[in-house]
């Protein structure tokens, strides 16, 4: 498909304007954007590279593959792996399996709301945890189960996600 | 001395990784630095991290449980030619193993999954050389019709069957795709084989690809399963080089070439049409059947789909003959079938066990029973898809017949276990919530008829719960399954129906007399003080956020029913057992 470079160039500065660098991503496309089904694995890798996906570089990636915008966002939107939104600098993925639902993962919820003030989905407003709910960790003899960026906590109570919480604000503010 | 590891995604989590790293500090700081290896999950989940020392004579001691402290005495004792007993598995523990039949799982546990010479030797990759320098494509499909090898992933379809039309389909180009988008929470099974033993899935597809005449694979693995795609990229990059992938595997004229795509987090791409567009870049949204994946699937040509627990059980067959794996298991289901056993069990983890054993056998025989030793009310079986079979069916045959007869399926192989503490209605509102959200949106009745019984189960686990309530979900429930495209809306009412049918009571009580019997749903309970134990401590009212709770020092206090919020604070913190739900 041929790409109209006007496009091309404005739709790049717009991304600059936001503070991303569209050229971060230029070995990505260069490998994928001419691979029929590809679409995927882009998104993937750019996410890698931006932590995110903002609604202006899923506008560039569907100029550089050929898609039409409602299209990569509708890819975007459909898989709970990509994120529309910056994250904080810890994730929290809480476990909400069916061995986690058993084992009490709402009160856990619950505990991790309370602390941060924060729901499900959000992050905090010193950008420093993000809480996602996810279907299974498949570490289910060890629920309720969370990871916080990799790192797994099993057999939690509220008290102890609370105190992994708190251990992590205190680490941080000592880093202040 | 050789020291293992278990080193699976569960064994990680529990602290694996720190215990190598303690084993080999200690081992360092005595002089006796060797090498740590590494194996997959032996399926004993509850008792990880697990450390196998093999000494000099080659015999196996397995210590459980172990931590960055213990793992000093053990390797203080054991290099001193002693056991740490304190630590060793128990009998008890160490017979779990051998009330199983291990066949997809033979190797899991056992061998290093990182090292392709493990594998070979034990025997692996036999079966495929035997497979293209032997046999015809024919007489491999004609073993694996002997065996009675059917679907793991769920649907218990013939794999034969798919097999033969695939090599029957038109075309010069053919794809083998393997589905390891274990999406069912609950379930666990094909990470354990791809982080125990990727080589046996990498030798399934082999056979299946040449039986079929395919020359290109795809394994679509989650995302959220990193692990298991290091373990299965580097355990491709050895076939490789070894020539078990490629062009002209065992000199002859058979090519084939595998190669990963990591899903992006949806369920409905376990659906094998979802699968495709997935694979394609697309929204994973099913569509209609036929045409067939055997006929028209991946970019239009005839592809293969099997799960990953499917392909596993191959080499075996192949090795042992298809009426080795048919001998076992009963008439309409044969071999074996690996479960993920978790909820309120005590010994949780994998289990493999021969069709035709009964559910009790493995909840109390392999599992240990209920823990706290509870009563045991239900078992879930098949995930989102599949149902709650009571505590009056444990003596139910594992086959794909008996299950389905219950309301249940067979599934993937997710078993939760179920106690008295479980409240079913509030069971059937979280698998809804999980189907409602995981919907493609593509057919009205299961975009729109799982919101709507979500709703209703969500109103009479509040509480607020209508007459004309179980109907209006048997009514719903029956139409998303008769119009739905896919097994993923043909299934989502199965958790509601099978709860209705086995716990119809319980919805009962929530709606007419306003009770929980499993004191779950917080809008139906209330927490109160019993006044003989209460000892006034205050410890209650200090936590209550609050200020429910009233009453001076060292006298018993009271709970205002109009303010509590029913968190169970109080009841968390109350050192005396005081603190009752009703």
């Amino acid at each position: 498909m041929k790409i109209n470079c006007n496009c091309v160039q404005a739709s790049k500065t717009a991304l600059q304007q936001q503070g991303i660098d569209p050229e971060k991503m230029e070995d990505v496309l260069s490998h994928y954007a001419d691979k029929e089904g590809a679409l995927i694995t882009i998104l993937q890798q750019a996410q890698d590279i931006y932590g995110y996906l903002p609604v202006e570089l899923l506008n560039y990636i569907a100029l550089r593959t050929g898609n039409k915008p409602a299209k990569v966002l509708g890819v975007a939107t459909f898989y709970a792996q990509f994120r529309l939104a910056p994250m904080g600098k810890y994730l929290i993925m809480l476990c909400k399996g069916t061995a986690c639902h058993v084992n009490g993962a709402n009160a856990i919820e619950e505990a991790i709301c309370d602390t941060l003030g924060i729901q499900e989905g959000e992050t905090t407003a010193d950008g420093l945890f993000t809480l996602n709910n996810v279907a299974c960790l498949g570490c289910c003899s060890l629920s309720p189960v969370m990871m916080i960026n990799g790192e797994t906590y099993g057999t939690l109570t509220p008290d102890k996600a609370r105190s992994i919480l708190a251990s992590i604000q205190q680490k941080e503010a000592e880093a202040k | 001395m050789r020291i293992v590891v278990g080193k699976g995604s569960c064994g990680i989590a529990a602290g694996a990784n720190k215990v190598a790293a303690a084993a080999e500090s200690y081992l360092k700081a005595q002089g006796k630095e060797m090498p740590i290896g590494v194996t997959g999950c032996i399926g004993m989940c509850y008792l990880e991290p697990i450390v196998d020392i093999f000494d000099d004579a080659g015999v196996q001691h397995t210590y459980v449980k172990v931590n960055e402290a213990s793992i000093q005495t053990i390797l203080e004792a054991e290099l001193a030619g002693k056991r740490a007993e304190a630590y060793l598995i128990s009998d008890e523990d160490a017979s779990i193993l051998q009330k199983q039949t291990r066949i997809a799982l033979r190797n899991c546990g056992i061998i290093n999954p990182e090292n392709i010479e493990d594998y070979i030797a034990k025997g692996g990759y036999e079966a495929i050389k035997a497979c293209v320098t032997t046999m015809k494509p024919e007489e491999v499909i004609e073993q694996i019709k002997i065996s009675g090898l059917a679907g793991r992933g769920g649907a218990g379809f013939p794999t034969w069957f798919k097999w033969n039309a695939a090599r029957n389909a038109k075309g010069d180009k053919k794809y083998t795709i393997c589905n390891a988008d274990e999406g069912d929470p609950g379930a666990f099974m094909d990470r354990a084989v791809i982080e125990g033993d990727p080589h046996t899935l990498i030798e399934g597809m082999l056979i299946g690809a040449y039986a079929m005449g395919s020359d290109e694979g795809v394994v679509y693995v989650r995302a959220e399963y990193p692990l298991a795609i290091v373990r299965l990229t580097k355990a491709l990059e050895d076939a490789r080089a070894k020539g078990f992938l490629g062009k002209n595997i065992f000199g002859s004229s058979f090519s084939f070439d595998i190669r990963i795509k990591a899903g992006a987090g949806a369920f409905v791409c376990g659906e094998e049409t979802a699968l495709i567009a997935s694979l394609e870049g697309e929204r994973g949204m099913p569509r209609l059947k036929p045409p067939f994946p055997a006929e028209k699937g991946f970019w239009q040509k005839p592809s293969n789909i099997n799960n990953v627990e499917t392909y596993a059980n191959v080499p075996w067959i192949l090795k042992n003959g298809g009426a080795a794996f048919a001998a076992m298991g009963t008439e309409n289901s044969k071999g074996t079938k690996v479960f993920a056993l978790t909820g309120k069990i005590k010994k949780g983890g994998l289990v493999e066990i021969p069709m035709g054993a009964k559910i009790k056998d493995v909840i109390y025989g392999v599992g240990g029973g209920i823990k706290e030793d509870k009563a045991f009310k239900a078992v879930q079986m098949g995930g989102p898809s599949g149902g709650c079979i009571p505590a009056e069916l444990i003596e139910t045959i594992i086959d794909y017949k008996s299950l389905a007869a219950t309301g249940a399926i067979m599934g993937s192989g997710g078993m939760v276990v179920m106690d008295e503490t479980t409240c079913m209605v509030d069971m059937a509102r979280f698998f809804l919530d999980f189907t409602c959200k995981e919907s493609c949106g593509k057919c009205i009745h299961c975009r729109i008829g799982t919101k709507r019984m979500l709703e209703i189960l969500t109103r009479i686990t509040e509480g607020k719960g209508k007459d004309g309530d179980i109907e209006l979900l048997e009514e719903l429930a029956n139409q998303i399954k008769a119009s739905a495209l896919c097994g993923l809306g043909q299934t989502a009412p199965n958790p509601v129906l099978t709860t209705l049918r086995y716990f119809r009571n319980e919805y009962e009580d929530h709606i007419y007399n306003h009770k929980c019997t499993a004191k779950q749903c917080s809008a139906l309970i209330t927490y109160e003080i019993d006044a003989e134990k209460c000892r006034g401590c205050t410890l209650c009212a200090r936590n209550c956020p609050v200020n429910a709770i009233s009453g001076n020092v060292k006298e018993a206090h009271k709970i205002d029913q109009d303010v509590c919020i029913k968190c169970g604070k109080c009841m968390s913190s109350c050192k005396f057992d005081a603190v009752h739900k009703n």
